[in-house]
């Protein structure tokens, strides 16, 4: 596709070629996952989570078309539909522990992709558009995640689902009329039980088409990679398959280990015991937290305390919320540093150090009770968030200075410079 | 522009995060919250092991039969098992007749519908019958139990932060209030102190008062203690009837994985080995 050297298709069975006359499709995989695409040869396993990610969301697609075979979204069943899955249906067990569990899987793929996009610049020219679908595929597994979570009709589905859509509450004018929309009511109920399915098995499949522009996007420009340095030549490159399929083969093997001793030992260790008391609006349990992923996010809410002339404070805390994620779309354009890769940015390296620690104490603040020490930790936190890519990013561009980068990639690989590595 | 603006906001988001930082904190240390009660008594589950713990777990049929006699004869008075069918003990060792028998001898029968009238009518239990409710609804619950509905036990294991530890402690927990205890946590008229309970008072009186209330037929000395133990195994098990097969099939899928992913590698390797042979060379070349 992007570069002249990559191997071309061609059909060694006449059936293929007639085939390939009419509707080319060994040819479009060949050039998007097989030798037909030319991938830097440096990447290092930071560069797995992408397909795992992949991979997880079609493990959540397939159970999931299964679960919705036996499933009855209705307030009054769901709740036991659940437990008639978990108890007679053959096999029932597995299936519903694997899309739990799977779920879990996916949000930490995408974290630590997100997380190798964040340090390794890959958000950056020529690659905007492929990070800005990114947060769009983000966004969609949100929602589709918490509105999967509703649908066991447990006491945190309920009352989630009313502190998610109460946030909208906030917004003046319209948050009323947008709570009543999402729930189709003014509480938690069969409308919203009802729709939240309805949408629950629908995103799974926007989410698949966004990967599709996601991955083409990609394909533009090919792969980044560790250094950072644009592709120069051949010997930069190896062929996709079998290289990149074979690494990311036996580490998805690994990541199913994980995975497998998660949902068979360990199922319920990601999920939080009220699920597994029915549904009850009369009844509000002590603490209420969404699930792991959401977080870090609860925490940013949550720390907004006090009221902003006449802002209140939790209109402060939902559109904090909502910014924490929706600045990334601007990340591209307020880290204007030319150089891509971390690795030859000191002072943004240890900047990023100091982010991914302030993530992870910010999660542990907003799945923790809404208590003191934890706000005023997550107060801390939150301030040091939005400071780093609104503050820092764009002053460090301009204010660093990067290490000398290498002439290429396979300079950086053997030490040798380009024009007598060929 | 994008960066003015980012900064502008940053500057916003971060500065107001940290001026309500400093409010908060002025207010936490001028006006500390003194600890509750509900926390300083609260005591976290006793640390007991079932044989259904860790990867190897697997029941023990002899304690789920015990643990379903103290239901049958104690708990059952109150609380429902309305996810379990009469049926699922076959699966903790009963046969197809006992299980008949249990179900027909039920002391609540099964709510029906008559036939021939269309009246509501009640029959006895079959093995297809989930066990049928002590009440015939919450408010019938409440109001026979002081206005506390007693819980349904079916998943209660795997609905309480804990589990079954958390389950068998609250059984053996009861005790005399201590001396130091607030006025406004003694516990009221029907209320009975349970420093396990997360607000120290609980509506159930001690179920399991004394050793010796049930007897078991299979000589196994029914102290109080292993009375709770007994019934707290069996609750894992109507929580969690699948436990066994999940352990086993995630032994067989994860030695499948084991030597897949190791194949796996040895074929990543094997692909490699002439890009890192060239490296090699090309770095003994430098």
């Amino acid at each position: 596709m992007s570069f002249p050297w990559a191997k071309q298709y061609t059909p060694t069975t006449e059936l293929g070629q007639w085939m390939d006359d009419r509707l080319p499709v060994p040819r479009l995989i060949y050039n998007s996952l097989g030798a037909g695409y030319p991938t830097p040869r440096n990447l290092n396993y930071m560069w797995n989570f992408g397909s795992l990610a992949g991979f997880f969301l079609v493990v959540q697609i397939v159970t999931g078309i299964i679960l919705a075979m036996h499933y009855a979204a209705n307030a009054g069943i769901a709740f036991d539909s659940v437990e008639h899955i978990m108890r007679d249906v053959n096999s029932g067990w597995m299936i519903r522990y694997a899309h739990a569990n799977g779920a879990s899987f996916f949000f930490i793929a995408i974290y630590l992709h997100i997380g190798r996009g964040l340090y390794y610049g890959s958000y950056k020219a020529p690659r905007e558009m492929v990070w800005l679908l990114g947060v769009v595929i983000y966004l969609l597994a949100m929602a589709t995640a918490f509105m999967g979570y509703v649908l066991p009709w447990g006491q945190m589905s309920f009352w989630g689902a009313k502190v998610i859509t109460g946030l909208f509450e906030a917004i003046p004018l319209i948050g009323q009329p947008i709570q009543e929309l999402l729930l189709g009511g003014f509480a938690p109920d069969n409308a919203a039980l009802n729709r939240f399915f309805s949408l629950h098995y629908l995103l799974p499949f926007v989410i698949a088409g966004v990967i599709i522009m996601h991955i083409w996007a990609l394909h533009i420009p090919g792969s980044s990679n560790p250094t950072g340095v644009d592709v120069k030549g051949p010997q930069d490159t190896v062929p996709f398959h079998p290289y990149y399929t074979s690494k990311d083969g036996w580490t998805l093997g690994v990541a199913l280990i994980f995975f497998t001793i998660m949902m068979f030992f360990l199922p319920n260790a990601l999920g939080h015991a009220d699920n597994y008391i029915p549904a009850n609006p009369l009844s509000t349990p002590a603490h209420i937290v969404p699930e792991w992923y959401f977080w870090p996010w609860y925490a940013i809410l949550r720390a907004f305390t006090f009221d902003f002339l006449f802002i209140p404070a939790k209109l402060l805390g939902v559109l904090a919320m909502f910014s924490a994620i929706l600045v990334w779309f601007f990340l591209p354009w307020l880290d204007k540093s030319p150089v891509r890769s971390g690795k030859f940015r000191p002072k943004f390296k240890m900047f990023f150090i100091i982010l991914v620690i302030d993530v992870l104490i910010l999660g542990y603040c907003g799945g923790a009770p809404a208590e003191e020490p934890f706000v005023m930790i997550s107060q801390l936190a939150a301030a040091y968030y939005f400071a780093h890519f609104l503050i820092v990013l764009p002053l460090l561009s301009r204010l660093e200075k990067p290490e000398p980068l290498p002439n290429s990639i396979t300079e950086s690989v053997t030490g040798k410079p380009l024009n007598t590595a060929s | 522009m994008v960066r003015i603006f980012g900064i502008l906001i940053g500057l916003f988001f971060s500065g107001w995060l940290l001026v309500s930082f400093g409010m908060g904190a002025k207010e936490y240390y001028t006006n500390r919250p003194a600890d509750t009660a509900e926390h300083a008594f609260h005591q976290h589950a006793k640390d007991i092991s079932f044989t259904s713990d860790g990867p190897l777990g697997k029941f023990d049929r002899q304690q789920l039969q015990r643990g379903f006699q103290v239901y049958k004869e104690v708990c059952a008075a109150c609380h429902s098992l309305r996810l379990v069918a009469f049926r699922n003990l076959e699966d903790i060792g009963y046969n197809e007749a006992e299980v008949k028998a249990i179900a027909a001898n039920w002391p609540i029968p099964t709510p029906d519908i008559d036939p021939a009238t269309g009246e509501m009518s009640t029959r006895a239990s079959l093995p297809s019958d989930k066990f049928p409710k002590p009440f015939a609804n919450d408010v019938a619950a409440g109001a026979a139990n002081n206005n506390a509905i007693p819980p349904d036990l079916s998943l209660i294991t795997k609905a309480r932060e804990g589990g079954a530890p958390y389950i068998y402690s609250l059984l053996t927990g009861y005790q005399n209030p201590p001396a130091d205890l607030p006025a406004a946590n003694q516990p009221g008229p029907g209320l009975h102190y349970n420093p396990y309970f997360a607000n120290l008072n609980l509506a159930m009186a001690p179920p399991i008062a004394a050793a010796d209330q049930v007897s078991y037929s299979d000589g196994t000395s029914a102290t109080i203690e292993q009375m709770a133990e007994d019934v707290s195994a069996f609750l894992i098990w109507t929580a969690e009837p699948k436990l066994e097969e999940r352990h086993q099939t995630g032994w067989a899928v994860l030695i499948f994985l084991l030597i897949a992913t190791f194949l796996g590698y040895l074929s990543y390797k094997t692909i490699w080995a002439d890009i890192k042979a060239e490296k090699k060379k090309k770095e003994a070349e430098a």
